[in-house]
């Protein structure tokens, strides 16, 4: 099982739905974010284009931020989902400088928190993520990758789509149709 | 009586209250401990979800409210069934949560105790409060009539007041979305198609084959179905043209932007007009069937060509014509969208009919992916005596004018508010109840100098938004997920009912709006109007008439009925008689003549922005609605403040950097008091400004917003009345750049 | 105009506008790191060497300070964790793929030695001190009679921990200007600077003195060629890594690091030193201080630049 997510930029309208449903569904403190919305304006009046996206944790094959902790605290879980255990976590902060994509946050409490995929709270119950459940124009998909009937797999098949900074080496698994 | 009222105190204190008295517990959490204490089986002790229909904007998705181990609200997320949101809520509606938890919100009754408007208030027993309202409202009704009381409302508590203003012998309720908002378009509709577009709106965006956008910024304004559908429409491939001074985001996703100049808009369905019927790509067997005034129509537009437009609009003839073939194309599954905030430039009936006669043409009326027909849900209203019939209305104050506005105008109440030599009677209380008109209403100094000249100003809110700081009285509404309101019918494909239910007791000393005008009725003796001792009751019986019952709905939360017939559509060849003076759609408007108006649009030229000025446009931003939600912590977290938008070139003239904060003064001299960032971006014309409405508080009590961003009503003081209903033209104001803080120039100075 | 913004507001704390989750506790904590491993390798190599009596500063007393070096650097890495009370954790596991695991286990072994090697010397500065128990006398016999077994551990390890201090940083491919692997020998070359700067700071001996500063010469030359060797392998990189040199080059840390690092920091205690061992009288102060002024700099440039340097997306 290979979790993923795919985000398609040609429908995302950037209303951060995504972002409030998170934090109401993981009681992310006010003030802080798991996921957040970028818009990239390119062109000169009146010959425009913008990108759209849905940015999260990209549950990488090969997570920077889980080789570089120092107490297995950040590990893979389920679909190769990337965790953090508060419960082992020093707070060293090395995996929140070890992201490329800044996807990880200090948790008030002290641990570092990110998305989760909703993995224990939502997807391992049957549910999509929140982000994916509430999205207005149903421009998130999830799903196994190594089951081709999945949302993700599907949509990947038919529509050309990125990766964030591939070459960081980190194979994400957070794909942007465009 | 004393004795019912007891009763009544007591039963609304709710089971949380019994249980451990004072304390603000849920519902859940409250009936757990009773059912506890009592060993009873009550059906709430396994709720772990409740129904509720939003109440953060007009849309009111249906929705269910989660609990966390507490018992305290944890989140809310749409109901799969509900045919607005389909399981999906929108931003504001998911951050909903925001408005219960608000530590700034009013708590308890308030009396002023200084001159209006000082913001020097006592708190007061409810009972105390109210009395001052009868009190105030029977000596009006006495020295003026009770017609001189006029209800401001926007949102599901206004209905009780309404009723009560009814019950009254008051019929002056005013809502701020008919002149401030759509009322242009629902007349340009009535009079074209004998049908007003109403919310939500019957556009068949999912199976639409071309959208077009008239200034209307779907995905900004998170009209959810809309929203939802446009997204449908894009998997579909469908063809979206977006005409829009600002590439919003509904114009990124657009095969044609067409940045038109600013109000001009006129011009260009003219031509598209003239493509279509002269390129005859207009639906001929529909126009036949269907229209009247073909032929005045096509010599009206004959020399409206695209060249001629050009001219006007600075858009590219062959773009005019590619674009009309485009929607050609399409038809009937093509939607010129009659858009919702449509009060800009004074001519905005027109305009609308305009949008409505391409429409038309194009036989997108009662098509599939055009616009479908609506099918309404009626709930028998709990029995109540007859409302009297007022002696007068507020039409009287403009005797000639606005005879097709189809409902009352919120800035004709403030004008008639404030006293005029031919006028006999003015407006003399107001009750507003969930709209904080100093933000809604253009032209704040009318709207201030209305409000010294009220004997009774009583608002009922749940925050303390600017219009409380003027009021006599304030009242602390609870929210939306703190209590019943009436069930929601409203149109869609299919009939459907929802219900809200508290979620929590109210918090503080707060009250649901249907309690407020019960006990309000009952000091001014019209109890007999609210004859139930609390709404569940009333609901239960409604329900039961139609079949279903409160635990039903209490379980569901919607109710999806079928369709009498299968009519979404009109039937191939289907004679249809619509609801005009001819029978027909009227192209051509006899009706508009009758009262001296154009039968047909015309373009007329508006005035253009003085040399270092620009034309303030604003809209919406996705996380918040109008000026309610800026104090909502759910919601500020992802837009705090507003900016504006600034073209580079412009930006480079006035040397102004990116996220610096710029005044902003308008025509009028009119200063803004707040600083806005400025936004640098190629997403906007040169010859105008934007920002997201609803910003720049200056009510001190909204901790959370006071002072972020600009306001763009303050800046709205030249407003365009639109001759036909009397709607509040508010985009021909000009702004220029104040780069230092005005306090400081007039120290100098 | 190519414009990229957040539209949903985030502001994440230490994070957001850019990365500032580490601010001067891990500088402070890999610049005492370093020094302490700097004086720990020179003590241990003149003991292998046989030169305890020659370098008599080197290896008896300067290594004395070490241990307060050490637990003052892992007080300030202590102070920066956030989740303080899960600090054991880090003894729980080993990660190789982790530097800072490796590192806290190089400092479970550098710091206890540093604190033995210290009680060998520590007659130094108390001459009559007496360890009064027996078993202590007992244990100080045995140290003393495996010198040069702990004298390699202490060599080995101490390279890993001067090493470890610049890999750190370099093991984060996500800050560009970290993430080059000349930083682990030039961090090494730096901490045995400012440790050979210490030295002579503290040697009373002219002739040892000289000594130190001939190596503390050597090793900024070898500081300057792998400074130099770093930008070039940045330039010649893709354009993050150019982005990021650009940072030194015309960037906000251009006059810090160029004047502070490289010429107050290296060139200029390089030349008094030099001017020193052919004989002219300088302030002998002046230069030790500079190179380890300079160190300390060089960590805090290297630690806030890197955290602004980022991947382009």
């Amino acid at each position: 099982m290979r979790y993923a997510m795919a985000v398609d930029t040609r429908k995302c309208v950037g209303c951060s739905d995504c972002v409030v449903a998170c934090q109401t569904e993981n009681d992310v403190p006010i003030g802080y974010c798991r996921d957040w919305v970028v818009e990239v304006v390119d062109g000169t009046f009146p010959e425009l284009e913008i990108e759209i996206r849905s940015e999260r944790c990209n549950h990488c094959e090969n997570a920077p931020c889980v080789r570089c902790c120092p107490t297995g605290a950040s590990h893979y879980s389920d679909g190769g989902t990337v965790l953090v255990s508060s419960r082992k976590c020093i707070g060293c902060g090395a995996c929140i400088a070890s992201c490329p994509y800044d996807a990880r946050y200090p948790h008030p409490d002290g641990y570092p928190d990110k998305c989760t995929f909703c993995l224990t709270n939502r997807v391992q119950k049957g549910l999509k993520p929140a982000c994916v459940a509430v999205c207005p124009t149903k421009c998130l998909y999830f799903g196994d990758l190594e089951d081709p009937n999945s949302d993700v797999s599907r949509v990947l098949k038919i529509r050309k789509w990125k990766t964030l900074i591939p070459e960081a080496g980190t194979k994400p698994h957070l794909y942007f149709l465009i | 009586m004393a004795n019912r009222r007891e009763f009544i105190r007591i039963s609304s204190l709710g089971l949380g209250g019994v249980a451990l008295a004072g304390s603000s517990l849920s519902l859940v959490k409250g009936s757990e401990v009773i059912g506890k204490l009592f060993e009873l089986p009550l059906p709430d002790r396994q709720r772990q979800r409740v129904p509720t229909y939003c109440e953060v904007c007009f849309w009111k998705c249906a929705g269910w409210v989660y609990f966390n181990e507490d018992g305290k609200i944890r989140k809310i997320e749409g109901n799969d069934n509900d045919l607005n949101c389909n399981g999906r809520l929108c931003p504001r509606g998911t951050g909903g949560l925001g408005m219960y938890y608000d530590p700034d919100r009013l708590k308890t009754p308030l009396i002023r105790t200084e001159e209006r408007g000082r913001q020097s208030f006592r708190e007061a027993s409810w009972d105390e409060a109210l009395s001052y309202i009868a009190e105030k409202m029977q000596k009006i009704a006495r020295e003026h009539g009770p017609e001189c009381v006029a209800l401001f409302t926007h949102g599901s508590g206004g209905k009780y007041f309404g009723d009560l203003l009814k019950a009254t012998g008051s019929t002056n309720i005013a809502a701020p979305s008919f002149a401030q908002c759509r009322g242009p378009r629902e007349v340009g509709f009535i009079y074209t198609f004998g049908e007003s577009i109403d919310s939500p709106e019957n556009t068949d965006i999912r199976d639409t084959r071309c959208l077009v956008l008239i200034g209307s910024h779907i995905g900004e304004n998170m009209h959810n179905g809309q929203v939802q559908e446009m997204s449908d429409a894009i998997d579909r491939g469908a063809t979206i043209i977006t005409v829009d001074p600002r590439y919003s985001t509904a114009a990124s996703k657009s095969k044609y932007w067409l940045p038109i100049k600013p109000a001009t808009d006129i011009a260009l369905l003219l031509a598209w007009m003239h493509v279509l019927i002269f390129e005859e790509l207009y639906d001929k067997d529909y126009v036949e069937r269907y229209t009247m005034g073909f032929e005045q129509l096509k010599e009206h537009v004959r020399n409206k060509t695209p060249e001629w437009a050009y001219g006007i609009t600075t858009i590219k003839p062959h773009i005019i014509r590619e674009t009309a073939r485009e929607m050609g194309n399409a038809s009937p599954a093509v939607i010129v969208h009659p858009g919702r905030h449509v009060t800009w430039y004074g001519d905005d009936t027109q305009r609308s009919r305009a949008i409505a006669i391409l429409n038309a043409l194009l036989g997108s009326w009662g098509r599939r992916g055009g616009f479908y027909r609506n099918a309404n849900y009626e709930m028998p209203s709990f029995p109540h005596p007859e409302f009297p019939e007022p002696k007068r209305t507020w039409r009287e104050a403009f005797p000639g004018k606005y005879n097709l506005a189809t409902t009352v105008l919120a800035n004709g109440i403030c004008d008639a508010t404030i006293p005029a030599v031919d006028r006999s009677c003015n407006f003399k209380g107001w009750i507003v109840c969930g709209t904080n008109i100093i933000e809604t209403l253009p032209n704040q100094k009318n709207t201030i100098e209305a409000i010294q000249n009220l004997e009774l100003l009583a608002v009922i809110d749940t925050m303390p938004m600017e219009i409380t700081g003027w009021a006599d009285v304030v009242l602390p509404e609870c929210t939306y997920l703190e209590r019943y309101d009436s069930i929601r019918t409203g149109q869609a494909r299919k009939p459907q009912i929802a219900l809200r239910m508290p979620a929590s007791e109210p918090l503080y000393d707060s009250k649901p709006s249907w309690w407020i005008a019960r006990e309000l009725a009952k000091k001014l003796g019209l109890q007999d109007y609210f004859d139930y001792e609390n709404l569940e009751d009333a609901l239960d019986w409604q329900l039961r008439q139609i079949g279903s019952s409160l635990e039903e709905m209490q379980r569901i939360g919607v109710k999806t009925f079928e369709r009498d017939a299968d009519d979404l559509y009109f039937a191939d060849g289907e004679e249809i008689e619509f609801n005009t003076s001819s029978g027909k759609i009227e192209l051509y408007s006899a009706d508009f003549e009758a009262e001296g108006f154009d039968p047909l649009p015309k373009y007329t030229p508006h005035e253009e922005p003085p040399e270092g000025f620009y034309r303030l446009n604003y809209g919406r931003g996705p996380a918040h609605t109008f000026s309610r939600t800026a104090n909502n912590a759910n919601l500020t977290d992802i837009m705090e403040e507003n900016s504006l938008w600034v073209n580079p070139k412009v930006a480079s003239q006035w040397g102004i950097k990116n996220d610096q904060y710029v005044w902003l003064r308008n025509q009028d001299d009119i200063t803004s008091k707040f600083p806005i960032k400025v936004r640098v971006t190629e997403r906007i014309r040169w010859d105008s400004v934007y920002m997201v409405h609803g910003f720049g508080h200056d009510q001190k009590r909204l901790t959370r917003c006071y002072g972020k961003g600009a306001s763009d009503t303050e800046l709205i003081s030249r407003v365009h009345i639109d001759p036909i209903m009397g709607g509040t033209g508010m985009r021909g104001n000009f702004v220029t750049f104040i780069l230092e803080d005005p306090a400081n120039q007039r120290t100098k100075t | 105009m190519k414009e990229e913004i957040i539209v949903s507001g985030r502001m994440n704390p230490m994070v957001d506008p850019q990365l500032h989750i580490w601010e001067w506790p891990i500088p402070l904590y890999l610049f005492l790191g370093g020094l302490a491993a700097g004086i720990l390798v020179f003590a241990s190599f003149y003991t292998l060497q046989g030169k305890e009596e020659k370098f008599r500063t080197a290896v008896r007393i300067a290594p004395l300070i070490t241990p307060v070096i050490l637990v003052l650097g892992l007080l300030a890495l202590f102070y920066d964790l956030n989740h303080k009370l899960f600090f054991w954790r880090l003894y729980t596991t080993i990660r190789l793929e982790s530097p800072m695991s490796w590192g806290a286990w190089t400092l479970m072994v550098v710091t206890p030695l540093a604190f033995i090697w210290s009680a060998l010397n520590i007659r130094e500065l108390f001459p009559r001190f007496d360890w009064k128990y027996s078993w202590l006398k007992q244990l100080e016999t045995f140290f003393r009679k495996h010198i040069k077994v702990i004298a390699w551990i202490l060599i080995i390890f101490s390279l890993i921990l001067g090493v470890y201090t610049g890999i750190l940083f370099s093991a984060f491919n996500a800050r560009p200007l970290w993430n080059t692997s000349i930083l682990g020998p030039l961090f090494l070359t730096s901490g045995l600077s400012t440790g050979a700067a210490a030295i002579v700071l503290m040697s009373k001996s002219h002739e040892e003195r000289l000594h130190f500063a001939r190596l503390d010469i050597i090793l900024i030359g070898i500081e300057l060629f792998l400074i130099v060797h770093m930008f070039m392998g940045f330039l010649a990189s893709t354009e993050v890594q150019i982005q990021a040199a650009g940072l030194f080059l015309g960037g906000p840390y251009t006059t810090p690091f160029w004047l502070f690092v490289v010429f107050m920091g290296l060139i200029l205690p390089a030349t008094l030193e030099v001017l020193e061992i052919k004989g002219y009288r300088l302030p002998l102060i002046v230069a030790p201080i500079l190179v380890i002024l300079g160190g300390l700099i060089f960590r805090f440039i290297i630690a806030y630049a890197g955290q602004i340097s980022r991947w382009l997306y």
